[in-house]
């Protein structure tokens, strides 16, 4: 082992936007400026997005160090005290190996098959992957076992679809391995369509080598001939990353003809998708690989009997086929010991919204949504009060905090309305309008929908009428039953799930968050005071120091009031821009 | 569509780019998407000439390749200005105020709330939905470059430091 110091930069997306790559430059310019015998490396993202930018240091005789939330100011400090005078920089260390520190929970409460090797390999060296046990799996799968073997092997893992549905997926390699066709199509779903969810991103970013490992180990499994990975065109360094390791795999032999020397043949292309969020939907995202308009079609046939241009066909999400090399590895009766009796391993949740430590959660299936929250998530930012979680994204539902203790699997999350979905939650407190949230995801389906049915064209936009009005102030007796009774309509009339999933986040917040509605349309008032229709902006007196602050920006000249004394705002003239509320530093501001 | 004659310099040009996309996907089955998304990466955006001479190369009838041009977001029919800034609306964004960051920055570049391209074509502003930098939220993307933890002031100062750049 080198003793040479590794300092590390978590560069995925959100590294990125944090300003990591500033950063990272800032670091090679400082060990240069003291010329410091040091590695500087990247990585992928560990799943503590809350605070980026992070940084990991090693040096012999001294504990790992991951740092949070560094900026390019910090870099000097980082590396004088860090490597020169060989202390740790307590103020900015989230983690310290060996140590309990307050951040460590968030990991300690995770259980990390999927994102195993994300924000600790070089996602883009093959031969990082490969020491972290890489395609192990795939030379198990291929040498030692039959096609027949790999599926009983994924069967009895209890391995289900992670892109929503949940379906077996031994089974439904199983359907496709019997289909006849001269070509065979095995597809990596990464349209990553829901707003919120960002775990595929990760894992594509961050360990792009284990879902081609998957995909090659399924290919194999039924017998594919051809590879796509599907990846949503908004993801340019997961595409990046992606075309990278297919041709590291190439050329080592892990794709390509006679894999490993056998006589199993795979290529695998990526296909960038064009932004359609309907294109998540197998038989859309079909057409948009063939060059059409991404529109579902009736199903029989299924994607595995006739599928891209009439040939078996089957697709997996990527977290399903990251989950593949584990199982190959370790084998189904770890894999299955995992989870509950029938949701088998772990799922990723991206943790986002008004939760403290927002990012990747990682959690055996069967965990509470407590403990996703509370536990991995840290609680509440600011110190406010849980509302909801918006769970499965735009098909999803959203739970009140009555439901905190139902456990994240394929049975009890539908049971209470909800679906696992991607595995997108997004946490809301008191200051999000449940009404609102409501109606921005139907005004996203709405948009969405691809038009070919119509409950789903139409019923959408009816359903969205319909909550603009309440949010506006004009709701009226009977919205709630009309709005239910339309979003059963849309649910039975459509033909694929995005518009039989489409009413849920109407139909979950009618459930749970009644009261909303109701104040809404009979009081004309939003308790979270966020629609701007239903509130008037008000100075607490008490409060106000007469900074003059508002004054100043007030767009609209409606506060007035002596410099020193409280200020007040003339509801008539108030043009509701949340200027004011935004700028006061002495929360005087409120709604009524 | 806008149709605009062009003079033919110009067109050959234009063409001669479209005719080196549509060479390299001549062997590809069901490549439309692929050659759309270069034929815009290498123009900026599909003219209607641009449209008519891809569907005659790949045997499509126009209002197949137009069809697919207005199914997909990510296609453009009108020319963009010298910067994109695409404010992102995922759901994180939107609890977090991506209103607010829309207003801000379409107010101060003179645009509606619905965005679209500033006058002296220097900034188009449009709205997508989820970027995937949630944990960063409400987040914006200009020219590819992601700027996250924002809020009204410092997404109208980011927008200041590239007016600046000119």
């Amino acid at each position: 082992m080198s003793k040479k110091a590794r300092v590390v930069v978590g560069l995925a997306t959100c590294g990125i936007a944090a300003g990591g790559v500033s950063v990272k430059d800032e670091l090679g310019r400082e060990i240069r400026k003291r010329k410091l015998n040091v590695d500087l490396a990247e990585t992928g993202c560990i799943g503590y997005c809350f605070a980026e930018v992070l940084v990991e240091v090693e040096k012999a005789g001294m504990p790992k160090v991951t740092y949070g939330d560094i900026t390019v100011k910090d870099v000097p400090e980082l590396i004088e005290t860090h490597l020169v005078q060989r202390k740790i920089w307590k103020d900015k260390a989230l983690l310290i190996q060996g140590r309990r520190t307050p951040e460590a929970d968030f990991l300690k409460r995770q259980k990390r098959i999927v994102l195993r090797n994300c924000g600790i390999i070089d996602p883009e060296s093959i031969n990082d992957y490969m020491k972290s046990g890489g395609y192990d799996g795939l030379k198990t799968a291929l040498k030692n076992m039959t096609p027949e073997e790999v599926r009983a092997e994924v069967l009895a893992a209890g391995l289900r679809g992670r892109g929503g549905a949940g379906f077996p997926t031994g089974q439904k390699w199983n359907f496709c391995a019997s289909a006849k066709g001269a070509d065979k199509y095995i597809v990596c779903n990464a349209d990553e369509g829901d707003p919120g969810a960002f775990m595929d991103r990760s894992v594509l970013e961050g360990d792009p080598h284990a879902v081609i490992e998957g995909m090659i180990i399924g290919g194999y499994a039924i017998g594919a001939t051809h590879g796509y990975i599907y990846c949503r065109a908004e993801y340019p360094l997961a595409v990046k990353r992606l075309r990278l390791a297919i041709r590291e795999a190439t050329k080592k032999g892990f794709l390509g003809k006679s894999i490993l020397g056998t006589d199993y043949s795979l290529d695998i292309i990526v296909k960038e998708g064009a932004g359609a969020f309907v294109c998540g939907e197998e038989t859309a995202m079909m057409a948009s690989i063939e060059g059409s308009r991404g529109m579902p079609l009736p199903r029989p046939p299924f994607p595995a009997n006739k599928g891209i241009w009439g040939m078996p066909t089957n697709i997996n999400n990527v977290e399903t086929f990251a989950n593949v090399p584990w199982i190959m590895r370790n084998g189904a009766k770890k894999y299955a010991s995992i989870g509950t009796e029938r949701s088998k391993g772990t799922k990723v949740f991206c943790l986002t919204g008004k939760v403290r430590r927002g990012g990747l959660a990682e959690v055996a299936m069967g965990t509470t949504l407590r403990d996703v929250i509370f536990g991995v998530g840290g609680g509440i930012k600011e110190g406010r009060n849980f509302k909801a979680v918006q769970i499965g994204g735009p098909s999803g539902g959203c739970l009140p905090a009555a439901l905190l203790d139902t456990p994240v699997d394929y049975d009890s999350l539908p049971a209470a309305g909800a679906i696992m979905g991607s595995g997108g939650m997004v946490i809301v407190d008191d200051t999000t309008c449940m009404v609102d949230l409501a109606r921005y995801f139907l005004n996203f389906t709405q948009m969405e929908s691809c038009g070919k049915c119509i409950p789903c064209r139409i019923g959408t936009k009816r359903m969205l009428e319909v909550l603009n009005r309440i949010c506006e102030g004009r709701g009226e007796t009977g919205d709630m039953d009309l709005l239910e009774r339309l979003a059963y309509d849309v649910k039975d009339g459509s033909l694929c799930a995005l518009g039989g999933t489409a009413p849920n986040p109407v139909l979950t917040t009618l459930r749970y968050f009644k009261d909303e509605y109701r104040a809404h349309i009979f009081k004309k008032k939003c308790p979270a005071g966020l629609c701007v229709d239903l509130v008037t902006f008000h100075i607490d007196a008490e409060k106000c120091t007469g900074c003059g602050v508002c004054v100043r920006n007030c767009p609209s000249g409606s506060i007035t009031g002596e410099k020193k004394q409280p200020h007040a705002i003339d509801i008539e003239t108030c043009i509701k821009c949340r200027e004011c509320l935004r700028r006061c530093r002495f929360d005087a501001v409120y709604t009524v | 569509m806008a149709t605009k004659t062009k003079a033919d310099p110009e067109q050959a040009i234009e063409r001669a780019k479209l005719d080196k996309i549509l060479n390299k996907y001549k062997k590809q089955k069901g490549a439309l998407i692929p050659i759309l998304q270069e034929a815009q990466e290498a123009l900026g955006y599909l003219s209607e000439d641009s449209l008519s001479y891809i569907a005659k190369a790949t045997k499509r009838t126009l209002a197949q390749v137009y069809g697919v041009a207005t199914f997909f977001t990510q296609f453009r029919l009108e020319p963009i200005g010298k910067h994109l800034v695409r404010i992102c609306h995922g759901t994180a964004c939107h609890v977090g105020g991506a209103e607010d960051i829309d207003a801000s920055v379409s107010g101060h570049l003179g645009l509606s709330e619905e965005g679209g391209t500033t006058e002296d074509m220097e900034f188009t502003v449009e709205k997508v939905v989820c970027v995937g930098a949630c944990s960063l939220a409400p987040i914006i993307i200009v020219d590819g470059v992601a700027h996250g933890r924002l809020n009204a002031d410092r997404a109208r100062n980011v927008i200041k430091g590239y007016q600046k750049q000119k």
